[in-house]
């Protein structure tokens, strides 16, 4: 019988089975920042057991408040900064190259297909754009983690999501993933793996299939996955060119980590975009979603560009495409936040940035910040927010705000007209 | 082992995420103790106070998908540094549980009807729960009433339950 991709991940990598469906496995990858980390460390140091299974496997960046905004957080960093140091861990980012986790590992090319990778964070899902096994964990999974390079799971079942049809102008992958969340519910891929599949997905970037694969834990999913193909390849080139004769060697052997033609679903579910629209998201819940125009005359007193879902380079330069020339609206705060130092330099060298600040926008560092309602952005009472973030939780961007979930084309959009509103690179469905 | 009996505090609304239980301006704490006052400070539901709410309670009954949302060990934490150490719902997110268990705490489904029939009968009474861990066994009562109901957990939550919890168990075994 066939298998899906975690499947043969989870076969690969099995340690243990210490009950049944449960299955410890072997970890590729331990990503680690200065939230949900220090905890672990201070526990770790408490117990007597202050060590790491493996410093070359573990990634390190302070992302979620940085600069550091008092001096809690200014302590969390360095928690993790003089650990990193104490166990030689090369890959740690501090300041000045420090960008969003799942953003920034991506691009330094620590993920790779087949990969097992856990973090203590809900959207490490992120990572499975790759071909990879990538789950959120608790600090104490993580502190295991950290410890002996396991994790336990349940082997996973799997929902293939065949995206089908052509996605129209001025929609993208930010819409589909909404879309999908709206008809999975927030509890409708708990304990599954979403595997992403079908043309629309093959055809998008690895950055949009990081965006589809960062919210599937907003429908309950363990971790998103895509099939390695071409794509994953170019991405990493840089970093596996001494691993493989030439590209298509490499491709041959990522295709391993392809479910196999006869693998056993759990669900199939077809999800064709063809008529699509930009979509947006309403109340407190991410599976509260309806087109845009349906929300047209919802004000906004914030717009928020950035995030592991939606602050990468494409993601900035569908915004800027809106922006380009114009100016937002008084009464909207607009806010950027290149999601990495790459990105941020990228933006900087395609005039990106310029574009932004002559609109009016403040552009950030990166950082998490405003997402969670830590720094950089948070809401007033009573204030709305469409954002290109991932939650639309009560509170998040801050106590008594509202956010809206959108594309970056729809939060340019909104920031110039100062309600939620379609970009003009939207024509209508067709 | 943890104590899992106690009264109850019903939570009648599904998909409580963990913003609500700890909202993330608290991930800031470096103790778990710093987390007592702002346990479900966000949580809109209808006639509930956190201020008082959860005060000499110690096990949450509550619907579908409760932990939805963030990792966050701290929501366990917050739980169980305000006593509550059990919470039953008719399913748990995924890392929810696992941290509930990791953290040698319990994470109970069961099922939809049934927690409706126990929100029915024990909803607004001074309700307790007596958990009789040997038997798979909940026992709650309230002013009149008496309910059994029976649980099952894996063989592996039974040992992270007996033996206190992850960190220990995985460095002794592997």
């Amino acid at each position: 019988m066939g298998k899906t991709i975690a499947e043969k991940i989870f076969d690969t990598h099995r340690v243990d089975m210490p009950a049944e469906g449960i299955f410890v496995i072997r970890l590729d990858a331990v990503f680690c920042h200065e939230i949900t980390t220090p905890i672990a460390i201070n526990d770790l140091v408490s117990r007597g057991k202050d060590r790491v299974f493996d410093p070359d496997k573990i990634k390190v960046v302070i992302d979620h408040v940085s600069p550091a905004k008092d001096s809690k957080t200014a302590m969390q960093g360095k928690i993790l900064r003089e650990w990193a140091r104490r166990h030689h861990i090369l890959d740690f980012f501090d300041i000045g190259r420090n960008g969003i986790c799942h953003a920034l590992f991506p691009e330094k090319g620590f993920v790779r297909p087949g990969y097992t990778v856990i973090m203590g964070d809900s959207h490490t899902c992120t990572h499975g754009a790759f071909g990879a096994f990538a789950a959120g964990v608790g600090t104490t999974d993580l502190e295991v983690g950290i410890l002996k390079g396991v994790c336990t799971f349940r082997y996973p079942s799997t929902m293939k999501i065949d995206v089908t049809g052509t996605l129209p102008n001025g929609v993208y992958a930010k819409d589909v993933i909404l879309s999908v969340i709206s008809r999975l519910g927030v509890n409708g891929a708990t304990n599954k793996v979403l595997e992403f599949t079908g043309p629309v997905v093959e055809a998008m970037s690895m950055e949009s299939r990081m965006t589809l694969c960062n919210m599937a834990v907003e429908a309950g999913g363990t971790s998103g996955i895509c099939w390695p193909d071409m794509k994953t390849v170019e991405y990493l080139w840089e970093f596996i060119k001494d691993e493989y004769a030439d590209k298509q060697d490499a491709l041959n052997h990522y295709r391993q980590f392809c479910s196999d033609p006869d693998a056993q679903y759990e669900q199939v579910m077809e999800h064709d975009i063809s008529h699509l629209e930009p979509m947006v998201t309403f109340g407190y819940k991410p599976d509260q979603v309806k087109p845009v125009k349906e929300m047209s005359s919802t004000k906004v007193d914030q717009v928020y560009i950035g995030s592991c879902t939606n602050g990468r380079i494409e993601d900035l330069r569908v915004a800027a495409q809106v922006l380009k020339g114009k100016t937002i609206r008084d009464s909207v705060r607009g806010i950027v936040s290149p999601a990495t130092p790459k990105v941020f330099r990228q933006a900087m060298e395609e005039g990106i940035l310029k574009i932004f600040m002559d609109a009016g926008f403040c552009v950030t560092n990166p950082t998490c910040g405003a997402c969670l309602g830590m720094s950089n952005g948070v809401l007033a009472e009573g204030e709305v927010c469409a954002s290109t973030t991932n939650r639309n939780f009560n509170g998040r961007m801050g106590k008594g705000g509202m956010v809206h979930l959108v594309s970056p084309a729809t939060a340019a959009a909104t920031a110039i007209n100062g309600y939620i509103t379609n970009s003009e690179l939207y024509k209508g469905s067709p | 082992m943890k104590n899992f009996s106690g009264n109850v505090l019903f939570l009648d609304r599904s998909d409580i995420n963990t913003d609500e239980i700890i909202p993330a301006k608290y991930l800031t704490e470096i103790s778990k103790q710093a987390l007592k006052p702002h346990l479900l400070e966000d949580l809109k539901l209808s006639g509930f106070d956190s201020r008082h709410a959860v005060d000499e309670k110690n096990v949450i009954i509550t619907r579908a998908n409760f932990g939805c949302g963030s990792s966050r060990e701290h929501a366990p934490w917050a739980l169980e540094v305000n006593n509550i150490r059990l919470v039953i719902a008719e399913n748990f997110a995924r890392i929810f549980r696992q941290n509930m268990f990791n953290c040698g705490m319990m994470a109970v489904e069961l099922p939809g009807q049934t927690i409706d029939d126990i929100f029915k009968e024990f909803a607004g009474k001074e309700t307790h729960l007596e958990t009789d861990f040997e038997n798979n066994l909940f026992i709650i009562t309230a002013d009149g009433h008496h309910q059994e109901v029976s649980f099952s957990i894996s063989d592996f939550d039974r040992a992270l339950v007996m033996t206190g919890g992850w960190v220990e168990y995985a460095d002794a075994k592997y």
